[in-house]
């Protein structure tokens, strides 16, 4: 579909010679990795590796030193958050960021992608496509009879079920998910489970989890982060048995 | 279902229709005309404090510079009157006839380029929109842009009205200075300043002030008025489901100087002078009191907190001078540290389930148990 430049045409996202550094510390340091079409990346690493500044860095929270992010031949390191978000990049934040203020169905209806300048949004019509759309998120995330309630009256599970649905709404074509099960009961971990795997279809998914059990049922392919830089790439069978990744990650 | 398709909801209608008649009927049947024009000074503030609950309480953007604004609109009416009052034949015993007598003391002897536009009423009345909406458009474009936001914002607003008040005391021959506008006399012809123009006008500015709560209702009830809600609590989650912050924000401040704009130069008609005191640090402050006192999250909150707050100053610093000063810091303390949401925080705690449950319980009586969904509603 979309025009390619120099890339070869089935990534979806190229990530080149990626630096950012916070004061002379490098916290992603001459990162490089691509995302295919319809592929479920898993971005692994211990503690202070750099994955969450490498979502923040893709989804323009923060700007890079150098280096290329290149989403269908777009170059994201050019432009805003928002316009980022135009192109079709879905974020999901570490802790379930929702508006607390206002209902489950005006949470949703805020993310669907119409009406989001600010004439767009006076005018915005709440119609038929937009209820039944919402409706469906709203089913596909448990919440289909929480509709009505604010926002700060939901478990900390459903906030972020939330969240994932704010994303889906959007239909981004690269979801970006920070630990979207971080913090969960085993139940709400196992329906959450059920639910990515269903909503990662049809897209390429980024996500960073550490949830080992959960990473293998759903990694297509395993990225470890160490210090900033790729330790290991691969299949999850590879990455496993990868001698520097136990040493750093894995423990034993 | 959540749809709420009516424009007010049931103690907004209470609300609208309560100030409706107070305004419209009952305070001009009661009130002689002194107090009447003296309810009028204080409706233009309500002006600003409309703005406010958009900017402020909806959109968590502070501004300490409506002054600003109030100023920008309320010059500008006045440079008109001003002019109409210097024709020439009114001003024959100046040196220079037909400019301001401001001007004449200051040795000037031509009408500056800026002051040209204000010989017609139709560019006055679009120039007290468009100053201080582009005014506030650009100042809001180089700061939210950069985001600069919260504190630093409200830091920036305040001395911007510092600055505006000396440079209009400092360019007297210009401005009239610190003694402002005075001796406001007529509008194309019609006089002012009699008993029965002063009535006329407190109808024209109640009228506009209902276009005005009506106008903020609209943007309240559409999408733009929950993003501004959702961008005061999560201003990430915004950015990354596709908006522009910043131009939210931007759009936000604007309304507010519109609104602000349009009571000050309804301040120019009602009270017959303009002076760079309502346009300073202290009085933007008591604007945003006004609004605190009144409740920030409530349109008809913010007009009751500009009138009672604006009635207590007249009683209070009729016969204690100065201790308003004094009474109003402890109003601005005790909002701040007992009812934050102000008195429609009050009115919706402690009121309103009252009215709820007569109303439920004359519901039930009439009609076969709707009680059900009574229940769920005091919850707020």
């Amino acid at each position: 579909m979309a025009v390619i430049g120099h890339q070869p045409k089935e990534f979806l996202l190229a990530v080149e010679g990626l630096t950012v550094s916070f004061d002379g510390f490098k916290a992603v340091n001459d990162l490089s990795f691509y995302v295919e079409e319809n592929e479920i990346r898993v971005i692994i690493g211990p503690n202070g590796a750099g994955k969450t500044t490498v979502l923040d860095l893709i989804c323009g929270k923060t700007k890079a030193t150098s280096g290329s992010i290149q989403f269908r031949g777009k170059e994201l390191t050019r432009l805003k958050e928002n316009e980022i978000v135009q192109t079709g990049v879905g974020r999901k934040f570490q802790t379930p960021s929702v508006f607390e203020d206002l209902t489950v169905f005006e949470n949703l209806e805020i993310s669907f992608p119409r009406g989001r300048t600010v004439f767009g949004s006076l005018t915005f019509q709440r119609d038929k496509t937009v209820k039944e759309r919402v409706e469906e998120v709203a089913e596909m995330i448990f919440l289909k009879d929480r509709l009505d309630t604010y926002a700060d009256q939901l478990s900390h599970g459903q906030k972020q079920w939330l969240e994932i649905g704010m994303l889906l709404i959007q239909d981004p074509d690269l979801l970006m998910l920070d630990e979207p099960v971080a913090g969960m009961s085993v139940s709400e971990r196992a329906k959450t489970a059920e639910l990515l795997n269903r909503i990662i279809k049809d897209r390429s998914v980024l996500v960073i989890e550490h949830d080992m059990k959960f990473v293998e049922d759903i990694a297509h392919k395993v990225t470890v982060l160490h210090q900033g830089q790729i330790l290991s790439e691969g299949t999850m069978e590879k990455v496993k048995n990868d001698p520097k990744v136990i040493e750093v990650y894995l423990g034993h | 279902m959540i749809i709420n398709s009516r424009f007010f909801n049931r103690s907004e209608l209470i609300g609208f229709i309560a100030l409706a008649a107070i305004l419209f009927v009952i305070l001009p049947l009661t009130l002689d005309v002194f107090r009447l024009n003296l309810v009028a000074k204080y409706l233009t503030y309500a002006f600003v404090a409309i703005g406010l609950v958009l900017c402020w309480g909806y959109g968590g953007i502070l501004s300490l510079g409506q002054g600003v604004f109030f100023g920008l609109g309320g010059y500008c009416m006045a440079m008109f009157l001003k002019l109409e009052a210097s024709s020439v034949e009114n001003t024959k015993i100046q040196s220079t006839p037909g400019i301001p007598d401001f001007m004449d003391w200051n040795q000037i002897t031509a009408l500056p380029l800026f002051w040209q536009p204000f010989h017609s009423l139709t560019l006055t009345i679009l120039l007290i929109i468009l100053v201080p909406g582009l005014f506030a458009l650009i100042i809001g474009t180089a700061m939210f842009k950069r985001r600069v936001g919260g504190t630093y914002f409200a830091i920036i607003t305040q001395a911007i009205a510092a600055i505006l008040t000396i440079l209009i005391v400092g360019q007297q021959g210009y401005t009239g200075g610190i003694n402002g506008m005075t001796d406001l006399r007529t509008l194309k012809g019609w006089d002012i300043r009699p008993d029965h123009a002063k009535v006329i006008l407190y109808f024209v500015e109640v009228v506009l002030l209902f276009a005005c709560i009506g106008i903020a209702q609209f943007i309240r009830l559409t999408k733009l008025g929950r993003i501004l809600v959702a961008m005061r609590e999560q201003e990430d989650r915004v950015r990354f489901s596709g908006y522009s912050v910043a131009n939210f924000k931007i759009f936000a401040f604007c309304m507010a100087a519109v609104f602000a704009a349009i009571g000050g130069a309804m301040f120019a008609l009602n009270v017959g002078f303009m002076s760079p005191s309502f346009v300073g640090i202290v009085p933007s402050i008591e604007m945003v009191i006004y609004t605190a006192v009144g409740g920030r999250m409530s349109i008809f909150g913010a007009v009751w907190g500009a009138i009672l707050v604006n009635f207590a100053k007249t009683s209070l610093s009729e016969s204690f001078p100065q201790l308003w000063l004094f009474g109003l810091g402890a109003l601005f303390i005790a909002v701040v540290l007992a009812f934050p949401n102000g008195l429609s925080g009050l009115w919706a705690d402690y009121v309103q389930p009252r009215i709820d449950r007569l109303w439920a319980s004359r519901k039930s009586k009439s009609e076969w148990a709707d009680t059900s969904v009574a229940d769920g509603a005091p919850a707020e």
